[in-house]
């Protein structure tokens, strides 16, 4: 139990995995522009990277590792995480057309975000059991909406005041704000140690 | 003639825009995720320049070479498919030869495939082109994106480490930038040099609408 609460703190704060890890990032500079594409983007990402953590962690455990063939664990998870984003397109279309027009055009985009993919790779890498990885997945997911929407924020209030130089703006404030942001989340090291 | 043809102003032109003018990183923003994170030391962002650029030239020699029998609903999980394979082959690679930028550099390896430079390349350009300009545009992209890296990286550790590849340049009495090494330097080296990027390419348009 305390170990869980662990990694959910690590994930959140101390180790996140937008501003720790530098994951995520083409996504979060796309969406970070405004506030409320930034937040369906969240959302989205926070349901399909615990999903198919927990999806990819079965089929490690349950399907490759049975028949030796941990070689193709890429292959298998990309697989895995973009038929989950079509199916859920799908579903959603089906069945509550309202969230699919909320959150519709964000979920084509999830299938490149690299956070799905490392939280999975992590999760093998630092050989989590399935609790562990359904934790670290949705923490790590919300840390990184977190970090995103602290960015968006600010940028939304810096194009009010707008004396941005030309040069900058767009995506080199935003790296700015987050080289900042990432700064003032090293003040949690030390909190919570994790691998 | 296949050698008059690669040499021809429209296949050079190709090669260069890739480096220069349709820059995958600076101009477009894409593969931020990698260049920020193996860009600590210069090892590192060797072994992913290299890694980036033979998966790119791989996936442009096997997409452009398909691209009249793979159906276009089913291009998205091509590329990917095609993509993760050479993927894993790097990793092999990596883990067989340098096992330690392959640990230092963990699940970044994996995530090459998930550089959206591989995926908009294909996209943009290889199903559209055939094998040789797709080769010239992977290379030229492939060069443009290991450069940046490298340029990044030798910023990075000269003030982050006081070290070249490994080996110290700063005298002793050099104070380190830890923060340099970690994930705030990256950022606003990142910043600064999109900055600079977006400054000259704006003076250069702006002086060619002048002429």
């Amino acid at each position: 139990m305390v170990h869980l609460l662990t990694i959910i703190a690590a994930s959140l704060l101390t180790h996140n995995i937008a501003l720790t890890y530098l994951l995520g990032m083409c996504p979060f500079v796309s969406m970070s522009r405004r506030m409320n594409t930034a937040t369906g983007m969240g959302v989205a990402v926070i349901f399909v990277v615990t999903i198919t953590a927990a999806i990819n962690w079965a089929i490690y455990h349950y399907v490759l590792v049975p028949l030796h063939s941990e070689l193709i664990y890429f292959i298998v998870f990309i697989i895995v995480i973009a038929a989950f984003v079509q199916l859920l397109e799908m579903v959603m279309e089906r069945f509550f057309p309202p969230l699919q027009a909320a959150f519709g055009i964000f979920l084509p985009l999830i299938t490149v975000n690299c956070i799905v993919l490392a939280v999975s790779l992590f999760m093998i890498l630092r050989d989590y059991s399935f609790a562990a990885t359904v934790v670290f997945a949705f923490g790590s997911a919300v840390g990184w909406t977190l970090a995103m929407l602290i960015v968006a924020a600010i940028n939304e209030r810096l194009k009010l005041i707008g004396n941005i130089p030309q040069g900058l703006a767009g995506i080199g404030i935003i790296m700015i704000i987050a080289g900042i942001i990432a700064l003032s989340f090293l003040g949690f090291g030390g909190m919570v140690d994790v691998r | 003639m296949a050698n008059n043809r690669l040499l021809s102003p429209q296949a050079i032109k190709t090669l260069k825009q890739g480096a220069t003018k349709e820059h995958p990183l600076f101009v477009v923003g894409l593969g931020i995720c990698s260049s920020l994170a193996v860009s600590n030391t210069v090892n590192n962002a060797l072994a992913m320049g290299f890694g980036v650029t033979f998966v790119l030239i791989a996936t442009a020699v096997i997409i452009a070479g398909l691209r009249k029998l793979i159906p276009p609903r089913a291009r998205m999980i091509t590329y990917m498919v095609t993509i993760s394979a050479f993927v894993i082959i790097v990793q092999k690679f990596l883990d067989a030869f340098f096992p330690t930028i392959s640990e230092q550099m963990g699940p970044y390896v994996g995530l090459i495939i998930t550089n959206c430079i591989l995926m908009g390349r294909a996209e943009a350009f290889y199903i559209t082109n055939p094998v040789s300009y797709s080769v010239l545009d992977a290379i030229g992209n492939g060069i443009g994106y290991s450069y940046t890296l490298l340029l990044l990286a030798v910023i990075r550790e000269i003030l982050g480490f006081g070290t070249l590849l490994g080996y110290r340049v700063t005298p002793e009495s050099w104070e380190k930038w830890v923060v340099m090494s970690m994930a705030p330097g990256a950022f606003f080296l990142l910043g600064t040099a999109i900055w600079i990027a977006k400054s000259i390419n704006q003076a250069r348009d702006s002086e060619e609408e002048g002429e």
